[in-house]
């Protein structure tokens, strides 16, 4: 048994550590079951509702990764995807903020384990929970003959999930070193949820967007959030977007590396506030 | 039943090092000044009152000692290792109970103890042994399997300081763990800190503002706006403040402090 005073601690001890965080944010879900069934509902909605109303409106031409033209809800059931990935990481930043006001987020931080190992682990823990949301939507949306090519999208589609739910988790986690409190979380909503899903490839193909309006297109082209959209998209047709796969992972990692420092007591913002 | 050994002690804590020192530390949010220049050790198998109003800086202190802040100035060593370079080092020796309520209101009792064995890398066979020997001891074996939520705020308490002693550390830090208790579960949760320092060894450092949980024979740090006014036993700043006991010593050093001030 390794002893807890004894020099440096080895991979079974970093194994416990991730498996005891991952473990906890599994309770926790669990305790909160309705919270998991209504973050499908959102885009259940989407794709039952706005999906069906607008499949006459917005015809979608033959685009890679399709080969035929497609029904409006096949088009938009990748960005549904990339939508529950992206409220779950909101929903791990609001977590984060909760706990911070509750205190339980200082038993984390106290670990001895480096900080940047216990924030990886718990944007694992989250991701986890983001991509089991994926597939629970994808397991109903299948009834409405939304579905891969071959059922190997079902596995081809997983890296995209993670990498995915690690570079919106990863966002979210730096936005909860800014956000001060829990009444500030409406904000997030507003300025970065919104913003992010509607300027991008998500709802429609960007050749329509710059049909309208070129400079939309380009803001779009920018968003990571289309980057992520593609390349979930893609994935789901077996097929891999080389650009948005280069920029899914600058992006994840960027926004990872700006949370551990944000988290990090001697350069990040949290010890800034008094009483934080 | 004991966790603490000689061999263990001996292997996992110098024995010339004390369990904290700190020296210098200053710390400002923005331009206020929470803390300057505070100096202090807690010495091993001692019971140490940082006393100090609301306000002092004593839980700036602890988020310093706990490396939540960074420190600005001076150094925090916890048994000769610098908590902001060897911070691995240092937090596998500490053991904290915060002001606030750090539990999981909804995860049980004994969930609330294995996460926070896996957050020091224990395994679970070991964590359940630990877990059920700190439980024996603050008497809540019974209620392990409960929501904490379900506990009472003494009781919560209890277990806060069970699961601060779960990694076997030989630091123990309280800030104000009395506040907001009855009389009964105040007097039962000091009995029980000081006797872990006198029995098990561990160095404790007790913050509060309440001076009738000090006895004459405590070692005493004053810390008033951020400032250390004194420190040594209680009844040695009793006499140096020429006052017949703690009380009236800090109520001098403290208006004398406020005088100087202006």
């Amino acid at each position: 048994m390794e002893r807890p005073g004894h020099a440096g601690y080895g991979l079974a001890n970093y194994a416990r550590c991730f498996k005891g965080i991952m473990w906890r944010e599994a309770l926790r879900h669990w305790h909160q079951r309705a919270r998991f069934l209504s973050a499908l509902v959102r885009p259940l909605i989407w794709l039952f509702i706005f999906a069906a109303g607008f499949r006459s409106v917005l015809g979608v031409s033959i685009i890679p990764p399709y080969e035929t033209y497609v029904l409006y809800e096949v088009y938009i059931a990748p960005g549904l995807m990339a939508m529950i990935a992206l409220f779950s990481g909101m929903q791990s930043s609001l977590s984060m903020v909760y706990d911070r006001e509750m205190g339980n987020m200082r038993a984390l931080l106290v670990s001895p384990f480096p900080r940047w190992f216990l924030l990886a682990a718990k944007l694992a823990a989250g991701t986890a929970v983001s991509v089991a949301q994926v597939y629970a939507f994808l397991a109903i949306a299948y009834f409405w003959e939304i579905e891969p090519p071959s059922p190997w999208g079902y596995l081809a589609v997983l890296p995209a999930l993670i990498l995915s739910g690690l570079m919106l988790g990863a966002l979210g986690m730096l936005l909860s070193s800014v956000i001060k409190q829990l009444e500030n979380f409406a904000g997030i909503m507003n300025f970065v949820i919104f913003p992010m899903f509607f300027a991008s490839s998500a709802l429609y193909p960007l050749w329509r967007v710059r049909e309208s309006s070129p400079w939309l297109a380009f803001v779009c082209e920018l968003n990571p959030f289309t980057h992520v959209v593609e390349l979930i998209r893609f994935a789901f047709y077996e097929r891999i977007n080389f650009l948005a796969l280069i920029v899914v992972l600058a992006t994840a990692t960027a926004f990872l590396s700006l949370a551990i420092m944000a988290y990090d007591p001697s350069r990040g913002m949290l010890p800034r506030r008094e009483g934080s | 039943m004991s966790f603490s050994t000689p061999e263990r002690e001996a292997a996992i804590c110098p024995a010339s090092q004390p369990p904290l020192e700190i020296a210098c530390v200053g710390y400002s949010y923005g331009r206020r000044m929470a803390l300057e220049t505070v100096s202090f050790t807690v010495a091993p198998r001692s019971f140490t009152v940082l006393l100090g109003p609301n306000g002092a800086g004593k839980s700036t202190l602890y988020c310093l000692i706990t490396r939540l802040y960074a420190t600005q100035q001076g150094t925090i060593q916890i048994f000769g290792y610098d908590v902001n370079r060897s911070s691995v080092e240092a937090l596998r020796r500490l053991g904290v109970v915060f002001q606030p309520r750090t539990l999981d209101l909804d995860l049980t009792v004994m969930q609330n103890l294995s996460y926070h064995a896996a957050l020091h890398g224990i395994s679970e066979r070991q964590a359940k042994l630990r877990a059920h020997l700190v439980l024996e001891r603050i008497a809540l074996t019974a209620r392990k399997h409960d929501k904490v939520r379900s506990l009472s705020g003494g009781q919560m308490r209890r277990v806060e300081i069970a699961r601060a002693l779960l990694h076997e550390p030989q630091l123990l830090l309280l800030d104000e763990p009395t506040v907001g208790l009855d009389i009964k579960a105040r007097a039962d949760i000091l009995t029980h800190v000081r006797s872990l320092a006198m029995q098990e060894g561990i160095g404790v450092l007790w913050a509060t503002h309440l001076i009738d949980e000090v006895e004459a024979h405590d070692d005493v740090v004053v810390l008033h706006q951020g400032r250390v006014l004194d420190r040594g036993k209680a009844s040695n700043i009793a006499d140096r403040a020429g006052a017949t006991d703690i009380r009236m010593a800090f109520e001098k050093l403290t208006a004398e402090s406020v005088v100087s001030g202006q």
